[in-house]
């Protein structure tokens, strides 16, 4: 709790320029990300990655210098053709998007890692440090380095806010973009710039493998949130600003800790979290939807059951036992107990000793479901020919589904009909 | 003799994932290989902290299991959470790699499991790290053995099941309905992937496997039309990287790894130049 | 119009079929007589592909059944034949055309098994019947849309099944190619083999098919083409989809229902 409160005092003036610059770099990389997401482009940012390792090396091998600027200059030219290499791949040969991507990515690292060697073994002292690009550290961005970084991820982030509609238009309809008169190639290229620009400074926070997520993560992560690009790109950032806190704060609570690792996991939990959790999109929410779904259709199911039975013996609100109910519909017992517990506390079933007898307001309710799963079967069988003794189980999922207005055009489009395809009546 | 020992396993390496990479990209998977590479470190320091050593078996079970969790992964939260594949790929195996990452720190001290191993491997210390049998007399290098081993299986399994593997990867709808299970194929492959990978992992590091398990089946897949004859090229491309690759690496004084890894680019940019010049 | 037939080839019985959720296909009923050349026909996203994939099992269904000579699909396996789109695989792919008329004799030689010569023989008979005979040891990426189509038909003959199921054999093919492959399904169906042809050129429907399957989302019709084959029941198939079932089917999807309710 201390280094809590000492971390976020700021007391030390270091602390405050590496949450600083974590901060920036994810947001950047997470703005990114979203377009490469939804290009369904989002491994780029991984071929990137791993190819501005031989632009570095070369940099530092002519210029004999680590600085960032230079560096910097390397690695954008490295990483852009490897964007250019995969792309010539992919038009001129028979090579897949897959093969392309990871051939790419791969033999550029392996590259990297032979110029690094080679580098680390000349015995050239200036060269400590270059290999924080392979593994990041955000608690090493001070001075020089950081005022770099920041300068480039705040003119990363500029672009999109300048070309925000027309980077959209691009990334989600590119045919729509080019019939409209965009400058797709200007704009993809400027796109791809700033992407390539997002990874060489992110890869200072977090290392050539895990840069990937830096961009692909938030952005999976907001998706499940959102339908809207502009929401989607401002979750995302959050997400990327949340990680960038923890990370300078555990870079700085706990110097042993791998940063990178730890950023990335933060990301990955967010992302597992709304995988499964998300409203609407989430795994589990969805499984218990359809769980609720299920509690539905059997209350509405035994309220039809109610209906029907009073229907044959002209009484509606008569008294029937369990076993009446089984006769209608093979309810199982346990699901039996539980639907009819839960239409009596909702009010729509009365018990009195053994049997059950429906109130108005279940009376209502059964009426309507047989009213909408008869006039399903009367359409099934004058619309889609069905025969009339194979509706039935068809119309068992559909009366749940129909809304009140469906059933008004339903009921219009069958010249409001009085009986079911098996001569029983449709209730009003 | 050292650097018989050295190429050798390069080679043993290259072959394997040659093998197996031409089968990846054939079926447009060539990603799912990159990222069983990358995820299976967690599989491996966990199996190294079960079996407190470096107990070869315990880390070919580890990653192997790790490998098939990533496949299954990456296709859940496709089909179920309807996330798109790329993201799905890239989501999975940055997560388990930076868990492998934690891990590694965590035990920092006790394993020889360090970053650089992961990055690049160490295929140098391939002649010293020996199996003794009961009486104390020198087997092999471990490695080699290994990845012997691991070799003489992805031959049988290719040989056995040549037709299987042919039918699912051209045609899965076809495969399917004249009753051949395509899943099971596909994980099978997958298993195989991750045991190469995993195998090869202390002499060229998990992530160059991706460029031996690619380069080499691409650079094959160019120059020929006929499946056989593209196993066996991709091999040749293989050994080819290994062995030019070690001098090189000779040459520069650098990572034998990333060597072999370059020279397997420049023999797909030299197929990639020869499809274009006879055009 | 609607006829059912005793003793089918095919029988599909209440057939429900939903993608991502949505129904495509909703309640199919329909018998096909045995030897017939049957014709499915119906707009672009009818469902015609569905259903055919749903008969071999390659996707889900939410209700019904299929049977093949009143037996289930697991138990005529060998017996039956699928030709699919010619666009679902990768022709890139490195294989000769023997390579894949090769495919079709797979069912039948087991695991661990590889090719014999009376195999080769059998797949070396059927690239004759489709007039590729000269093209065997020629590789598939080297083919026109028309030979990838005789190579896929090719496969199938193979297999030396009962009943046929083709996925748009004709789409994108030559002129020589359609008439000569229309030129063996009629041989076969002489023969008394079934066959079941997804096929969207309607004006080619009456001098190819003598049994037929209208179909948009719901059947529309089944039997023989002279009955079924009317400009009535073709507006109805093409006239626009049913908007309520549409309707119906989104909100179907969106609720996350299960097309059908599990007894």
């Amino acid at each position: 709790m201390e280094t809590l409160i000492e971390f976020f005092s700021f007391e030390y003036p270091n602390i405050k320029y590496v949450v600083f610059g974590t901060i920036l770099l994810s947001i950047s990389s997470a703005v990114v990300g979203c377009f490469t997401f939804i290009k369904k482009k989002s491994l780029v940012g991984d071929v990137i990655s791993h190819a501005v390792l031989p632009g570095i090396c070369i940099s530092f091998l002519a210029s004999g210098s680590k600085d960032p600027f230079l560096l910097i200059i390397g690695a954008f030219i490295s990483g852009w053709i490897s964007i250019l290499v995969m792309d010539a791949i992919i038009q001129n040969t028979k090579i897949k998007e897959d093969a392309a991507t990871g051939l790419s990515l791969s033999v550029f690292f392996g590259i990297g890692i032979l110029l690094m060697t080679y580098i680390q073994h000349s015995g050239n002292a200036a060269q400590s440090g270059l290999d924080t690009f392979l593994f990041g550290k955000a608690a090493a961005l001070v001075g020089k380095d950081l005022l770099a970084f920041s300068i480039i991820a705040i003119a990363v982030l500029l672009t999109v806010y300048l070309f925000y509609k027309e980077f959209k238009v691009i990334s989600f309809d590119p045919q729509y973009a080019k019939v409209i008169g965009l400058p797709i190639k200007r704009l993809e290229m400027i796109l791809t710039s700033i992407t390539v620009l997002a990874v060489v400074t992110g890869i200072q926070a977090v290392g050539v493998v895990l840069m990937a997520a830096m961009l692909i993560t938030p952005a999976s992560a907001a998706r499940f949130w959102t339908n809207r690009l502009s929401m989607m790109i401002l979750l995302a950032s959050l997400f990327g600003a949340f990680s960038g806190i923890c990370g300078a704060f555990i870079s700085y609570s706990a110097p042993s800790m791998p940063t990178g690792p730890w950023m990335v996991m933060i990301l990955s939990i967010i992302a597992l979290l709304s995988f499964f959790f998300a409203p609407r999109k989430g795994i589990v929410i969805r499984q218990w939807r359809r769980f609720t779904i299920k509690k539905q259709l059997l209350e509405e199911n035994l309220l039809k059951a109610f209906y029907r039975i009073g229907e044959n013996n002209g009484d509606h609100f008569m008294k029937i036992a369990i076993n009446d109910l089984r006769l209608i519909r093979n309810f199982a017992p346990s699901q039996l107990a539980k639907g009819l517990r839960k239409l009596r506390i909702n009010g729509y079933v009365e018990k009195n000793n053994e049997s059950w007898k429906l109130t108005n307001e279940g009376f209502e309710k059964g009426k309507r479901v047989t009213r909408l799963h008869r006039l399903w079967e009367l359409y099934l069988t004058k619309y889609l020919r069905i025969a009339p003794d194979h509706v039935h189980e068809d119309a068992d999922t559909i009366e749940h589904v129909i809304t009140p207005e469906l059933e008004a055009k339903l009921e219009a489009l069958l010249d409001y009909p009085t009986a079911d395809p098996h001569q029983s009546s449709i209730p009003k | 003799m050292d650097a018989f020992l050295i190429i050798l396993t390069g080679s043993l390496v290259a072959v394997s994932c040659a093998i197996l990479g031409s089968f990846l990209i054939l079926r447009k998977m060539s990603m799912v290989g990159d990222a069983i590479s990358h995820s299976v470190l967690p599989g491996i320091v966990i199996a190294f902290f079960i079996a407190g050593s470096m107990q070869s078996i315990w880390m070919l079970i580890g990653a192997g299991i790790l490998g098939v969790l990533t496949t299954f992964l990456i296709e859940f939260f496709h089909q179920k959470g309807r996330l798109q594949t790329d993201a799905s790929i890239g989501v999975t195996f940055t997560w388990l790699f930076a868990l492998g990452v934690i891990l590694v720190t965590y035990y920092a001290g006790n394993a020889h499991i360090d970053q650089d191993c992961i990055l690049h491997g160490e295929i140098a210390y391939v002649p010293i790290d020996l199996i003794y049998n009961s009486d104390g007399d020198v087997i092999g290098p471990k490695a080699v053995i290994i990845l012997s081993f691991v070799l003489a299986v992805i031959v049988a399994f290719v040989i056995l099941f040549y037709k299987e593997l042919f039918i699912t990867t051209f045609d899965p709808s076809f495969a399917q309905a004249i009753g051949i299970s395509t899943s099971k194929w596909h994980y099978l492959l997958m298993g195989l992937v991750s045991l190469t990978t995993v195998a090869s992992f202390e002499s060229v590091g998990a992530i160059l496997v991706v460029a031996l398990l690619i380069a080499p089946a691409a650079s094959a897949y160019l120059i020929t039309t006929k499946l056989k004859l593209m196993l066996v090229l991709s091999s040749l491309f293989g050994i080819l990287s290994s062995f030019l690759g070690y001098w090189l690496s000779y040459l520069l004084d650098g990572s034998i790894a990333g060597a072999i890894v370059t020279i397997s680019g420049a023999i797909f940019a030299i197929c990639y130049a020869t499809v274009r010049l006879k055009k | 119009m609607i006829q059912h037939v005793e003793n089918p080839a095919l029988e599909i019985h209440d057939l429900t079929v939903s993608y991502d959720k949505k129904p495509v296909l909703w309640g199919i009923d329909l018998s096909i007589p045995k030897g017939a050349l049957c014709g499915i026909i119906g707009p672009n996203g009818a469902g015609k592909s569905t259903l055919i994939k749903a008969i071999m099992d390659l996707v889900e269904m939410n209700s019904g059944y299929v049977k093949l000579f009143d037996q289930s699909l697991e138990e005529v396996r060998k017996k039956i034949s699928y030709v699919p789109q010619r666009e679902s695989v990768d022709w890139d792919f490195p294989a000769s055309v023997l390579d894949v008329v090769l495919m079709g004799r797979y069912a039948s030689l087991g695991l661990f098994k590889s090719p014999r010569k009376a195999d080769k023989e059998a797949a070396l008979k059927a690239l004759e019947m489709v007039g590729m005979d000269k093209y065997a040891k020629r590789q598939i990426s080297q083919l026109s849309g028309g030979q990838q189509q005789r190579v896929f038909l090719a496969r199938a003959l193979t297999q030396n099944a009962d009943i046929y199921f083709l996925d748009e054999p004709f789409a994108g093919v030559d002129a020589a190619t359609e008439k000569a492959i229309f030129k063996i399904l009629q041989d076969l169906s002489k023969e008394g083999k079934t066959i079941v042809v997804v096929h969207h050129d309607l004006q080619s429907v009456e001098n190819y098919f003598d049994w037929i399957i209208l179909l948009n989302l719901r059947l529309v019709a089944s039997g023989p083409t002279k009955e079924v084959f009317t400009p009535s029941l073709l507006e109805e198939t093409y006239g626009g989809k049913l908007t309520l079932l549409t309707e119906v089917g989104e909100l179907v999807q969106k609720g996350e229902f299960e097309a059908r309710e599990k007894q």
